[in-house]
């Protein structure tokens, strides 16, 4: 399989491109970033395999030049908002590897103290604002954000990402006309990988050039090569400021390739196995990238080299730091339940019991 | 005190949290401009601008949804549906988001949130326009849910619901708005979430009840005594938390028990009070607990059916009646 054949509206340039107006640390980071991403989720896979992970497990292979593109152009201020497919997105927005890992793992050092998993991972420090594990559910909460900023006059925008197939859902559509209609500082990220689970996108949308999707609300709408990390993060940089500066919402649409199954449990039994193979190949936005950057001298084989094992170094650390963190007690079950105290509601000593029961072996 | 209708002392105390914090808005369709379908935000938009009472478009799970994300940036939203049964398209923002947020996210955000809907029928309205979904809600951990009686209690918890830091579902009544009552004046008064009330003490059977049911109940209370009958009232005013030791206390004071509830018979808030009882009070029963709900039918039109598959007085004295006989009879 060739290049996805959705083609950008903006961005995709081809390799020996011009990058003589870049950092050339900042592309060096980049980089170590998307394969930090590629590394994590592979580790991830295999630790899922060897049963440290359980639940539903979705990886964001093949998405890593979307998110660190995306994350290179938001600012602290700005608050995130993701589906479930978010591990790749937590760590690019600067929370480390370990708690990620130790989330995964379901321990109490986890980003949610074990209490989420993989599905709903969050940090309040980051503006974080979770993984969403109902379809759409992200968008509603995103646009809400929004339109806090907006009521208390803060600055900075809301990203709210999704996949391909959440543009079908009705929360989609009310979210779309309430940030228009209202002028909210939102960005809607379609994370266009092809597939809803084995759904294809023109089997799933009537309008599958998604981009164009916010005609309806006259919400200005772009796609972008989502391989292309410089393309992504231009695209974001241009969409960022016009939400922060005049308060419009828009979508971007960031095209990839899925590298696997939907989750880590499907064995894409759907697919064509040579085609995806191909589809990998054609689309994966690390050796291309290493290949711009080695052709305009930014980087070599060395470089290359040390960035892989330091990387590898770093997950296998995020490993061992989830291994060797406590699991969340089960005296501790009803924490969380309510910030506001209330009567009548079980709590610390209730937890005791079913603690105790536990270990009756339950 | 002073005496006003249920319908004002909800206006008012919307009134004063909007001028007490800059981060409550209101939120709803025709709440503003329209002055509110029930009139219970009657005047606010005008007294607070639209920027704090705010004109929605039908888009209930949009605007719910959008209420509870601003609510985890810092906002204190308070969201008006028009009616319960129109709640049904928000319900996947209220029970998969709203009430999971803090606690599977391990503490890190709050959703200070209130949703206030009225519940229950009134007139013909007929199938869709008549429900009572509170026990959907009251199902769910992580919510709050509470569902006042009286001018005096819709003050108390509304001030409560506004300042708390966790999702609120507010239950009101369309058939209660125009109800009067008295109301504390102290400007420092609330009524604690998750406490329930005996309304009226009494010693041959508890009546167990909220909102628009409790009134009921408190007149038949009333009636009976005039027969010698001493009913005891206890008012649940939440629903979740549900104290149930209130109405342990009060069965195992009077031995005998009877729940009166405006939504369907199965699976209803009713059934959840006859499971604390008999797990909390079974050896004080002289009697099975028996409950008084509605007709489990699509709430039809026309005027006689409509009456009779509502639960109202006559149902619930019989239901008293029958208990002290200590009669083990199935009531429908
Ligand atoms: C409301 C709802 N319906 C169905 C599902 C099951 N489900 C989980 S992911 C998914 C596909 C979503 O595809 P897309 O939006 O393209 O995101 P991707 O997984 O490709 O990143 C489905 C149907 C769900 N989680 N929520
Ligand atoms: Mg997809």
């Amino acid at each position: 399989m060739a290049k996805r054949t959705n083609q950008p509206t903006t961005g995709a340039e081809p390799a020996g491109r011009d990058l003589s107006s870049e950092n050339p640390q900042e592309l060096q980071q980049y980089y170590a970033q998307m394969l930090l991403l590629r590394r994590f989720e592979e580790r991830t896979s295999e630790m899922y395999t060897k049963a440290k992970i359980g639940g539903y497990c979705h990886l964001n292979l093949g998405e890593e030049a979307t998110i660190v593109g995306l994350m290179a152009a938001l600012t602290p201020a700005d608050y995130i908002f993701t589906n479930y497919r978010e591990h790749g997105y937590i760590i690019a927005r600067g929370v480390a590897p370990g708690p990620v890992m130790a989330e995964l793992f379901g321990k109490e050092t986890g980003v949610s103290r074990g209490r989420g998993g993989s599905m709903h991972l969050f940090d309040a420090t980051a503006h974080f604002m979770g993984g969403y594990a109902i379809v759409g559910g992200q968008l509603p909460l995103a646009t809400g954000a929004a339109y806090a900023l907006k009521y208390q006059g803060k600055p900075g925008v809301v990203v709210c990402q999704m996949g391909d197939a959440t543009t079908n859902i009705g929360a989609w559509h009310e979210s779309l006309n309430l940030a228009a209609l209202w002028d909210l500082p939102v960005i809607f990220l379609v994370v266009n990988n092809g597939y809803g689970m084995g759904t294809t996108v023109d089997e799933g949308a009537a309008e599958p050039d998604l981009y164009k999707r916010g005609c309806a609300f006259r919400m200005h709408g772009e796609r972008v090569d989502g391989t292309d990390v410089l393309a992504m993060r231009d695209a974001t940089r241009r969409l960022r400021e016009r939400a922060e500066q005049e308060k419009k919402p828009a979508i971007l649409e960031a095209v990839s390739f899925r590298f696997r199954g939907h989750s880590v449990i499907d064995s894409d039994r759907y697919r064509d196995p040579e085609a995806v193979k191909q589809g990998r190949n054609a689309n994966d936005p690390l050796p291309h990238f290493a290949h711009q950057l080695v052709l305009a001298g930014v980087v070599d084989d060395a470089w290359l080299k040390a960035t892989a094992s330091r990387i590898d170094q770093e997950v296998q650390e995020a490993i061992d730091f989830a291994e060797h963190s406590p699991n969340p007690k089960i005296e501790d079950l009803f924490d969380y339940m309510y910030a506001t105290p209330v009567p009548n509601t079980p709590g610390r000593a209730e937890a005791a019991i079913i603690a105790q029961n536990a270990q009756g072996g339950r | 005190m002073a005496i006003m209708t249920y319908r004002q002392a909800l206006n008012d105390t919307l009134g004063e949290e909007l001028a007490r914090d800059s981060n409550v808005v209101l939120m709803g369709e025709e709440i503003g401009k329209f002055q509110g379908s029930y009139r219970i935000t009657e005047g606010l938009q005008s007294e607070f601008g639209k920027h704090r009472v705010v004109d929605t478009p039908i888009a209930e799970e949009g605007f719910v949804g959008l209420a509870v994300g601003a609510a985890m940036l810092g906002m204190r939203p308070i969201v008006e549906i028009m009616t319960i049964n129109f709640i049904l398209v928000a319900i996947d923002q209220i029970v998969n988001h709203a009430s999971k947020i803090h606690y599977m996210f391990g503490g890190q955000v709050r959703v200070p949130l209130v949703i206030r809907t009225p519940s229950g029928g009134v007139g013909q309205l007929a199938a869709t326009h008549s429900q009572s979904f509170e026990n959907w809600f009251a199902y769910c951990p992580g919510l709050k849910v509470v569902a006042p009686a009286t001018p005096y209690d819709v003050k108390g918890l509304m001030r409560s619901a506004v300042r708390d830091d966790d999702p609120v579902i507010f239950i009101e009544s369309l058939a209660l708005y125009d109800t009067k009552g008295e109301v504390p004046r102290d400007e420092d008064y609330t009524l604690p979430i998750g406490v329930a009330e005996v309304k009226r003490a009494g010693t041959d059977v508890t009546v167990v009840s909220y909102s628009r049911m409790t009134v009921v109940a408190l007149q038949v209370a009333q009636n009976l005594a005039q027969e010698g009958i001493s009913v005891e009232v206890v008012d649940l005013r939440s629903l979740r938390p549900l104290d149930r030791t209130t109405i342990i206390e009060s069965v195992k004071k009077t031995n005998r028990a009877v729940v009166l509830e405006e939504d369907w018979y199965s699976y209803g808030i009713g059934a959840e009070i006859a499971a604390t009882i008999q797990e909390g009070a079974f050896d004080y029963l002289d009697a099975p607990v028996l409950r008084v709900a509605g007709v489990e039918v699509p709430l039809p039109y026309a005027a006689k059916l409509s009456q009779a598959s509502k639960p109202g007085a006559p149902d619930l004295i019989r239901a008293i009646k029958r208990v002290l006989e200590g009669g083990k009879q199935w009531p429908k």
